[in-house]
């Protein structure tokens, strides 16, 4: 027998379907239900197999790598508390869209339903928080899967897509053809717009007197940033931009009014009520963005629309011109009627528009007052962006370091900021940095967090030791969950229930015990010098672990009291 | 408002729960839902009927369209529809019951389907509201059992549901 017609194991199969695929890291955790894969993984070297210390982190880590490079991110879980282990990770790439491919290991098909040993119904868990899931249930059906799952994570509106493969299926013989192509009769998605609407659309905004742009995680995701960069500035419009879609356009750009929503700057926020005619770019109009949508609605104005799903249009809003597609090919014929078309716009209007605008961005709403004293975690956000040159990979956790860290770190380039948004999950920014070091290893990544947030991953110290991720971990230590204390102070009378952060680790020793650099920084004046010195050659190999002790009592501004109304910001002066 | 969704979905285990699942997830209303493979085994139909305004009833359009299992989805309300459900109804039938239960089941054009010493069991189709209005003709203490499939609809004349 020749040895292209010799049979594989399933497990085989499933490790040359990744081959088959390009992947270049899977991030996972053995256990008994997937030794076999484990098995086959050890007689191949195409791809790195990255051990983390909790499954969590595995999904995280590769969550992040598609976040970062755009590919498809691959996870390797067990049965039972691996799958289960998994789900936080799996929703949390679910709600920002990330294409993910999930194996994990389930126990034999024989033993399916008999409360096997670490057995649960992986499918049924993970259906509401994935875009599809599947459980292989024939050794025939492995290769077929593997290309569907591929196929489905990353066309159309990304997502996750778990892979449920039972033990003895990975044991039996068979044959190995990876299908070329792949088509299903029930998915289909669309790709084009329609021209006749982009065509209105178009028309709309160049008539319009105030018009505004707001971008989405969907740019970044649809890799459609320089199609918005050359719209946006051949028609001269101001832009604004969700959590997720920081970088789609450059943030240091006049154009560009800040990030808008719950923390976004009073001149973005004022612009998105204002606006008359405003093109929205794979974004969803969520609850953190436009705060309460009867609020929003009561301005009149034009709403345009462009987004790959059309479950997101017209969701919380009302919708004059949806246009379903592509966002980077939407954009692309835009540009090009913009280019063939030439047409008028109302340069007066436009001009006076910006003057309003410019008007609110004076009340520079971003302003701090620095202290001789006590760090400002604003100033060690700004100083980070001063020594990286503004060229990192910035991972965040979730809370008040994330705000401040999308505030005043502008982003320039797409993929570079990486952080939970919908789910808004704490734990992630360790994780997140390794996944991003591993898929750039000469970057400088840096992982904005907080004292309660990076907790929960902690354990991960020790994976980035085994594999040589030189992350620069920026702690912004105030000992509170810092957002939960903010909403305690404003809305529940200061009763700061369970919100401090007792019994904290020395972070400096417990970096040292994971054998990486650990520094605590209690002075405002140290902070440029320690940043230096974390990001300097001699620490360009070693992860340091940066505890910055930061004034308690600082709060996110501006801020929309939840249920409010865009124009309804707390601004820090009004204080 | 009240609307009927017609939808042809692969059948394959675990496609139901997807439906159900978003359902549930997503806080929509299901008044009834009926499945079951279509002349082409791959295929199930499923017939949801369900309530909303027009927003509700458009996102729930688009978020079966989303899921990956479903092929085509139809609101029936859309155009001209036929809507049938099968009802069984157990009921008692002793002395003067038993005159007076044949006389609504021959009224309602239902059929007796098995008949004992003190009961028959009735089958009725018709629009839900049909069968409602049979129940509510019936002495409550009379009945014994019903169990009703839920709604299935059809498109009327050329509307057609197929791959």
């Amino acid at each position: 027998m020749d040895q292209s017609s010799k049979q594989l194991t399933g497990a085989e199969i499933l490790i040359r379907c990744l081959h088959e695929e390009k992947v270049k890291f899977v991030f996972g955790y053995p256990g008994g239900a997937v030794l076999n894969i484990y098995d086959a993984i050890f007689q191949q070297d195409k791809f790195k197999h990255v051990l983390v210390r909790h499954e969590q982190a595995a999904i995280h880590a590769a969550d992040a790598f598609s976040r970062s490079t755009g590919e498809v991110g691959v996870a390797l879980v067990t049965s039972g508390p691996g799958a289960t282990n998994a789900v936080t990770g799996i929703a949390t790439a679910y709600m920002d869209s990330i294409p993910m491919v999930i194996i994990s290991g389930q126990v034999p098909t024989y033993a399916i339903g008999q409360d096997a040993f670490q057995e649960c119904d992986t499918v049924g868990i993970t259906r509401p928080c994935v875009k599809h899931n599947f459980l292989v249930k024939d050794i025939k059906d492995i290769a077929s899967t593997m290309k569907k799952a591929f196929y489905v994570a990353a066309s159309g509106r990304p997502g996750p897509v778990l892979v449920d493969i039972p033990k003895d299926i990975t044991a039996q013989l068979g044959d190995f053809e990876y299908p070329s192509t792949v088509a299903l009769r029930s998915y289909n998605p669309v790709t084009k717009g329609h021209l006749g609407q982009i065509k209105k659309a178009l028309k709309m905004l160049t008539e319009a007197k105030r018009p505004m742009v707001y971008s989405g995680g969907g740019v970044v995701l649809g890799d459609a940033s320089q199609h918005l960069i050359k719209l946006v500035q051949s028609l001269g419009l101001p832009i604004t931009s969700t959590l997720m879609g920081l970088g789609g356009y450059p943030s240091t750009d006049k154009q560009f009014l800040g990030m808008l929503g719950m923390h976004g700057t009073y001149e973005a926020n004022m612009a998105m009520q204002e606006c008359d005619v405003l093109l929205a770019v794979g974004a969803r109009f969520d609850d953190r963005v436009i705060g309460n949508p009867e609020h929003f609605l009561s301005r009149p104005r034009t709403i345009i629309h462009i987004d790959i799903d059309p479950s997101s249009i017209a969701k919380r809003v009302k919708i004059d011109v949806p246009i379903v597609g592509d966002v980077k090919s939407v954009l692309a014929d835009m540009n090009e009627l913009v280019a063939s078309e030439k047409p008028a716009q109302n340069t007066a209007a436009l001009k006076d528009w910006f003057k309003e605008i410019e008007g609110w961005r004076s009340k520079n709403c971003l302003s701090f007052a620095l202290s001789p004293e006590l760090i400002k975690p604003q100033d060690v956000i700004q100083k980070l962006y001063q020594v990286t040159k503004g060229d990192a990979y910035i991972t965040s956790d979730v809370g008040q370091h994330q705000m401040w860290a999308a505030q005043y770190y502008p982003f320039d380039k797409p993929r570079r900021w990486i952080n939970s948004g919908g789910l808004g999950t704490m734990g992630v920014g360790l994780p997140y940095a390794m996944g991003v070091q591993l898929a750039h290893p000469e970057a400088q990544v840096a992982c904005i967090t907080g004292e309660a947030s990076v907790q929960m991953c902690i354990q991960e110290l020790s994976t980035c030791k085994q594999f040589n991720l030189p992350i620069k971990v920026i702690t912004l230590n105030n000992r509170y969950m810092g957002m939960v204390r903010q909403w305690q102070e404003f809305f529940y009378g200061n009763r700061y229930s369970q919100s401090y952060m007792e019994a904290l680790p020395d972070f400096v020793k417990l970096a040292e015990a994971y054998g990486h650099v650990g520094m605590r920084i209690e002075n405002p004046a140290d902070i440029e010098g320690a940043l230096k010195e974390a990001f300097s050659p001699q620490l360009k190999e070693r992860l340091v672990f940066m505890d910055f002790m930061t004034d308690q009592s600082e709060n996110v501004f501006p801020m929309i009291p939840n249920g409010k109304g865009l124009s309804e910001m707390i601004l820090a002066e009004e204080l | 408002m009240r609307h009927i969704i017609s939808l042809l979905m692969e059948n394959e285990s675990g496609a139901l729960s997807r439906v159900a699942g978003l359902f549930s997830a997503r806080g929509y209303n299901i008044e009834s839902l009926t499945v079951a493979p279509t002349e082409d085994p791959t295929l199930s139909r499923m017939t949801i009927v369900t309530s909303g305004s027009d927003a509700v009833i458009e996102q729930i359009i688009k978020q079966l369209n989303k899921l990956i299992d479903v092929v085509k989805v139809l609101d029936l309300n859309d155009g001209k529809f036929i809507e049938r459900e099968l009802m069984l109804v157990k009921v008692k039938a002793t002395g003067a019951f038993r005159e007076e239960m044949k006389r609504m089941c021959d009224i309602f054009r239902g059929r007796i389907i098995d008949v004992a010493d003190g009961s028959f069991t009735i089958e009725l189709t018709g629009s839900g509201n049909k069968l409602d209005a049979f129940i509510e003709s019936l002495d409550k203490a009379a009945i014994l059992e019903t169990v009703r499939t839920g709604a299935s609809g059809i498109g009327r004349g050329d509307r057609i549901l197929k791959v």
